[in-house]
């Protein structure tokens, strides 16, 4: 069983903090492939398609015929653990800091040996749920989980470093105005979050929500204007050194094409969605940054809550889509910026939410407490890519086939 | 068709450069050394430096064709034995063809390796592709934690015990003693052994060896050249090697040498019952208990039985790895797929001094390199006969 995790202790401001280091980082091309399926939390290998033999390690060719037609497929998870060990010995600074660390070798029912950083809760002899994560050098790694579910299974310190989750850690939501504030607060706390610090514009016109959310346990609102750069980093200055995740939910959404719309309109949804994203990154990112291997509360993740049009325009709602491309865009830049201290940059990508602004829309829409769901679990597993709804993951599969197609499809309504 | 037989082709000039625990000294250095030594043992100049196989994972960015110019050489035959733990016997076997066939009449087998402060990390994070890809990244153990899987696996399957790996090690220190090269100078009970501090479990520390700089090297030339120069030589009786054997295998409990060791008895016209001693690739206990296995003087699973049975010293039953083996003598990178074979010629020419075995005339050389992945891919193994002690 796993120990549970317990609050961390209040630091003692005199002593060094750990400085982050990371996991070894070189991979070959075709081990990439394991990363882009870590980042959407999909199990996948390598399967040749002239012979069906499922590869591992990654490789060029078919280790059984020779074939180069090597495909990454979805592929069954369970094996067996047939060898463990505990290393106490490393020349790597990553691990020196972690040891006794665990790893074994795991034969899958799909074919391969597989060696693979081992949950607690697991042992030789044991049948295992092989899952593909992230590790802290943003490389896809394997890692055997039991295959029940254990009490506080998630606590296990191997696989807390491959996760972003909130138990004992600070949260940031942006924006109070955000119909998915209150359930996410709501889901946060749920998932063992230490305490949650909610944005607010404008207090002189608070909002409906304001009452219920101010008075919440372990809940604090406070002034911020992700457009006002003096507001953003008067906050950072004062809760910057201990926001674990930011969650970005601030946007502005106006319907309307673009030859008909006022670039007004456009302006504001690039201030806030775009440049606003860009001002919490530079006043909360380098801080968070340098707290990466800070305990059980160090910084963990920066996400972004996008509309999925960020990936191809939705024409009904175009400067809002361009507003969406500009911040994912950005998302990119920050993940390669903050690459090289672990923070994770997640996106959730959501289909058109069920608020007043995509009234108009026909269903399937996502509903606030969908996405804060979503949004969780993102942190929970530990993903980069997160897609939220029917219509999102409809749309994501759509783009991956053929974008062309795809664009085609939205200009004539599809 | 059956393999020829090296009728005519002998080893000889066995030199070990002594070991160093770290060195600012580069490859280019310690190759130079042992090939000096060895040309200094036949009275042959390096300009008549005849054929060169080089062994080195530390050369980079130098093959061994730059090292023909940074040394003045001008071999007329070139090779490269990229095989860590295999290299020496299999240098052994293309060089002995190449004499045999008249390609070139004397080659010079060198390994040797640089270590300096952190070049063993550098090594181990590029190790190889998998290795980068698949192995490195989970704990960062190195071999210690890939072997330490096998082990694992290994002693599960055969209800061994940390207890018989000790007696390996121990035996091993022993010998140690008697080789003024080793790093290892101070005695190690079973007791230190079993109580050491853990490295990778079930490792310890006395089952994993203490990477180095050094070389080691020795002579491949037809026995009458030998004869005229005045050399003690052994002769090869038969030799074999074996790359990624038995891929099927979910975990490494065997190596290559179960598919080749028949052919290799048969060509040298002998059994087991006719060594008279055996130095294995011991890069851990595990491994040399499994070369006993596979290498057929005990059947698969009797390892552990074996080794309680058996006296493995110099002056036991079944001497094994009398200089140390790497365990105790050091491991200088790819020097040490020679430190066994070196040792070996000069066992069965009578010149191995404190760690000489009585009566030696027959050894068996047996290599294993490279965990590119899960295992390690490269096996080989040679016997070799001489005038004896």
């Amino acid at each position: 069983m796993t120990d549970k995790l317990l609050p961390p202790k209040k630091k003692n401001p005199q002593l060094r903090q750990m400085v982050p280091t990371l996991p070894p980082q070189m991979r070959s091309r075709a081990a990439l492939g394991l990363t882009s399926a870590a980042a959407r939390g999909a199990f996948m290998l390598q399967h040749c398609e002239e012979c069906g033999a499922v590869q591992y390690p990654p490789r060029d060719a078919c280790g059984s015929c020779l074939s180069v037609d090597l495909a990454w497929r979805e592929t069954a998870r369970d094996g067996t653990v047939i060898a463990e060990t505990r290393i106490h010995a490393s020349p790597d600074p990553y691990y020196r800091e972690r040891l006794p660390w665990r790893s074994g070798l795991v034969r899958l029912s799909a074919g391969p040996t597989v060696l693979c950083h081992l949950h607690g809760d697991v042992k030789r002899g044991d049948p295992i749920r092989m899952d593909l994560k992230l590790d802290k050098a943003g490389q896809g790694v394997m890692i055997a989980l039991p295959q029940e579910r254990s009490p506080d299974m998630e606590d296990d310190p191997q696989l807390r470093e491959l996760t972003a989750h909130p138990k004992h850690r600070r949260v940031l939501i942006t924006d109070i105005r955000s119909p998915v504030a209150q359930p996410l607060i709501e889901a946060l706390l749920k998932a063992g979050a230490a305490q949650v610090f909610v944005g607010e514009s404008e207090s002189w016109r608070r909002g409906s929500d304001h009452a219920a959310i101010a008075a919440l346990d372990k809940v604090s609102v406070l002034p911020l204007d992700v457009s006002d750069p003096s507001s953003v980093k008067k906050l950072a200055a004062e809760i910057g050194g201990k926001t674990d995740i930011l969650i970005n939910t601030a946007r502005h959404v106006r319907p309307g094409g673009v030859l008909g719309s006022d670039t007004v309109f456009a302006r504001e949804e690039f201030e806030i969605n775009a440049l606003g994203l860009m001002r919490l990154a530079q006043a909360f990112g380098p801080g968070m940054a340098s707290r990466t291997a800070d305990g059980v509360n160090s910084a963990v993740a920066f996400v972004n809550v996008l509309s999925v049009h960020a990936l191809s325009a939705d024409p009904h709602y175009g400067a809002f889509s361009a507003s969406q491309a500009a911040a994912l865009s950005i998302s990119q830049t920050l993940r390669a910026e903050f690459a090289s201290s672990g923070l994770r940059m997640i996106n959730v990508f959501t289909g058109p939410t069920d608020d007043e602004w995509h009234q108009p829309l026909p269903p399937p829409k996502v509903a606030p407490k969908a996405l804060a769901k979503s949004i969780v679990e993102g942190l929970c597993e530990g993903l980069e890519d997160v897609f939220c709804g029917d219509v999102a993951r409809d749309l994501e599969e759509r783009w991956r086939r053929d974008p062309k197609v795809l664009e085609r499809e939205l200009a004539g309504g599809g | 068709m059956k393999r020829q037989t090296y009728d005519g082709v002998v080893l000889t000039a066995p030199v070990s450069v002594p070991y160093v625990r770290y060195s600012q000294e580069t490859a280019h250095w310690w190759i130079a050394r042992a090939l000096k030594q060895t040309l200094d043992v036949a009275g042959l100049a390096p300009r008549e430096l005849d054929g060169f196989s080089v062994s080195s994972f530390t050369l980079f960015p130098d093959t061994p064709v730059g090292l023909t110019q940074h040394l003045g050489v001008s071999p007329r035959w070139l090779d490269s034995i990229p095989m860590g733990g295999a290299s020496g016997v299999v240098a052994l076997r293309r060089a002995a063809r190449a004499v045999q066939a008249g390609d070139v009449d004397v080659v010079a087998c060198i390994a040797g390796d640089a270590n300096r402060i952190d070049s063993f990390r550098q090594l181990l994070s590029s190790f190889s592709r998998f290795a980068m890809d698949a192995s490195y990244p989970y704990g960062s153990g190195g071999p210690n934690a890939s072997f330490a899987l096998i082990a694992d696996a290994y002693m599960a399957e055969y209800g061994v015990t940390r207890e018989d790996f000790g007696r390996i090690a121990v035996a091993q220190r022993t010998n140690a003693l008697a080789y003024p090269n080793a790093i290892m100078k101070s005695p190690l009970t079973l007791e230190q052994y079993l109580s050491a501090r853990p490295i990778s479990e079930p490792f310890g520390l006395f089952d994993c060896v203490m990477p180095c700089a050094g070389a080691e090297g020795f002579l491949v030339m037809r026995e009458d050249e030998a004869q005229k120069r005045g050399l003690a030589y052994a002769r090869i009786s038969g030799t074999i090697e074996r790359h990624n054997a038995f891929p099927e295998d979910p975990v490494q409990l065997r190596g290559g040498w179960a598919m080749d060791i028949d052919e290799l008895y048969e060509m040298a016209g002998c059994g087991p019952e006719a060594i008279d001693l055996l130095q294995t690739y011991d890069d851990y206990p595990v491994i040399s208990m499994m070369q006993f296995e596979d290498l057929g003087f005990c059947a698969k699973g009797e390892g552990a039985r074996f080794v309680r049975e058996h006296d493995l010293t110099i002056t036991g039953d079944f001497p094994h790895n009398t200089s140390g083996g790497q365990l105790s003598a050091g491991q200088a990178g790819a020097a040490g797929g020679y430190l066994g074979l070196v040792e070996a010629i000069r066992q069965v020419t009578g010149q191995a001094g404190g760690t000489q075995v009585a009566k030696a005339r027959t050894a068996m050389v047996s290599g294993f390199g490279m965990i590119n992945y899960d295992r390690g891919l490269c096996s080989s193994a040679a016997i070799l006969t001489g005038g004896g002690a």
